[in-house]
């Protein structure tokens, strides 16, 4: 083939989605650095305000409020990633009948709506007639207004939240634990090691490549959680207060109260939260993680 | 090799199943009682056969044309996904052209980026567009993606470079190529991609929340958000309507698991 040839399709067979990306991702990308100084007027149009949106923003109790509960939101459902490992290591008990079936058990709540989910469990966690306080109740504890509770909210939500990702985090080890080469094992067992000592020295360091990439994605989703404090919250709950997630507060602030420019410097501040604790991951990754 | 007894983890495999699947079945029990039994102190854990919550949601909120909504935007979403990104992908992956990197790279570097920042220039293009309340609104920035064009692009890159050569030497241009030779061998990725963005667009909250604020122009994602009360949610309806917003995702999920997680599996692979 002629190469001027293959250069012109080369453009051509790229040009639709490069032209979808460039109005539709990377020109809304300058578009909100740019209206992050700036502050939407009544009537539509602009205002230049400089960084005031940012100074607003650092001194804003509702940003530290909504910063508090996104981090603590985030740590809950990384805390929650081990129990994926312990899925798929079972998952992947060598002559284990039935993997298909678990698999699809443990994904329906993967490829169920958020809406659905979270409406449901709002139910489960209903402080009069919630299935989960009348559960407790046999174990003598007096359960909360979990999502009607500013101190709660949160916790309830996180359970939804790794709940929701097990069955996808599970595949993902899963994944992981078959590309382990046999040979360790079989050595370690010429060895004498035990099964749990084998897990120990042999499975989670071979599995720290998809760790790491497990908790690097999880933690970017984590920080943006808005599904489930919508689901699960009344927007006019006091508990609000406790759960209110940093993509809630910049939804509120753009389309609710129609202040563009503070929600342009919201979603920037995100960014570069999210940037910073991913190169931090990347960092430490040196520390923990092994390849092979 | 000893062989490991298997019991052992099938009791946590199936405990775990089980906080897995109670929610659900809690769903479907509630979805068919009474309004007041959905409410009562200790929960009643039977149905009271009430058939008519599935026809009383489509009366509560305008459900089956949101169902359509629903299922009209996923459709032309992933259509439009698997044919633009796989000409991208194969563009990318087969042909030799200036900056082929650089573009590759612009490509990826959206993949880094929250998807907050995309929502409000996007509301305006569909303002200034007159969309709002419109299908296509929910279509449009739907149908392009930086990850379906990266995921496609290592499926064209593990097929062997003799298979194009031998048909541009039979005078078949890139374009002939791509659709009789190469696609059809990437069908496995297709597939994948196609049910990772069937689950993402059915489900998805956000965008749709924000751009269409009409009824009649919800995804089912928002309508059901638009079912809670303000002092007393009617769980029963409610909940019907959430059923037969999720089975279709479900059913497929059933039918074309192996493909969903090659996807999945694929999203870890390349990290």
């Amino acid at each position: 083939m002629h190469t001027r040839r293959e250069w012109a399709w080369g453009y051509l067979l790229i040009a639709p989605m490069a032209l979808g990306l460039a109005v539709f991702y990377l020109w809304p990308i300058v578009q909100t650095l740019f209206l992050s100084f700036t502050e939407s007027g009544v009537f539509g149009g602009y205002t230049w305000v400089g960084t005031a949106n940012f100074t607003d923003l650092s001194v804003d109790e509702e940003m530290y409020g909504a910063l508090g509960n996104t981090l603590l939101y985030a740590v809950l459902v990384l805390a929650g990633v081990p129990l994926s490992i312990v899925v798929a290591a079972l998952l992947n008990v060598p002559g284990l009948r039935g993997l298909s079936l678990y698999r699809t058990l443990y994904f329906l709540p993967v490829v169920t709506m958020p809406a659905a989910v979270g409406l449901t469990w709002s139910y489960l966690f209903n402080g009069d007639f919630g299935v989960i306080n009348h559960l407790l109740g046999y174990l003598g504890i007096d359960g909360p207004y979990w999502l009607g509770d500013p101190d709660f909210a949160i916790y309830a939500i996180a359970v939804v939240g790794i709940w929701s990702s097990i069955g996808y985090n599970a595949v993902l080890f899963l994944a992981g634990l078959q590309g382990i080469p046999r040979h360790y094992y079989e050595a370690a067992e010429i060895d004498g090691a035990g099964r749990l000592r084998q897990f120990l020295r042999i499975t989670l360091p071979l599995l720290t490549p998809t760790t790491f990439f497990v908790l690097v994605i999880t933690m970017i989703n984590a920080l943006q959680v808005f599904d489930l404090v919508y689901l699960m919250v009344d927007p006019k709950s006091p508990s609000l207060e406790g759960s209110r997630t940093i993509v809630y507060l910049f939804y509120e602030k753009g389309f609710v109260q129609n202040q563009r420019g503070l929600a342009a410097a919201i979603a920037v501040v995100l960014l570069g939260i999210i940037l910073a604790l991913t190169a931090i991951q990347f960092r430490l990754q040196k520390k923990w993680v092994h390849y092979e | 090799m000893s062989k490991p007894r298997t019991w052992p983890a099938h009791v946590f495999l199936a405990a775990g199943a089980l906080v897995m699947l109670a929610p659900f079945a809690w769903q479907l029990i509630v979805a068919l009682q009474t309004l007041t039994d959905s409410l009562r102190v200790p929960p009643k854990f039977t149905p009271s056969w009430q058939w008519s919550n599935f026809v009383d949601v489509f009366r509560s909120v305008p459900l089956a044309r949101q169902f359509v909504n629903t299922a009209v935007v996923t459709a032309a979403v992933t259509a439009g996904q698997l044919l633009l990104c796989s000409l991208a992908a194969f563009a990318f992956a087969r042909l030799r052209f200036p900056l082929r990197g650089i573009l590759f790279m612009a490509f990826l570097a959206v993949l880094m980026v929250p998807g907050e920042l995309f929502l409000i220039p996007r509301y305006e293009i569909m303002q200034g567009l007159g969309w709002l309340n419109t299908l296509q609104a929910l279509i449009a920035p739907g149908v392009f993606g930086a990850f379906g064009t990266f995921m496609l692009r290592q499926f064209f890159l593990s097929l062997p470079k003799e298979l194009d050569e031998a048909a541009a030497i039979d005078g078949a241009n890139p374009l002939q190529i791509y659709w009789h030779i190469l696609l059809p061998l990437v069908r496995p990725g297709l597939l994948a991609l196609g049910m990772l963005t069937v689950m993402w667009s059915w489900s998805s909250l956000l965008w749709p929340l924000v751009v269409n604020t009409d009824p009649e122009m919800m995804t089912l994602s928002a309508g059901l958000a638009s079912l809670r009360g303000q002092f007393l949610t009617n769980y029963p309806i409610l909940f019907a309507g959430s059923v037969v917003a999720s089975l279709p995702v479900i059913v497929l999920f059933v039918v074309m698991q192996r493909q969903l997680i090659a996807g999945i599996a694929f999203t870890g692979s390349k990290g």
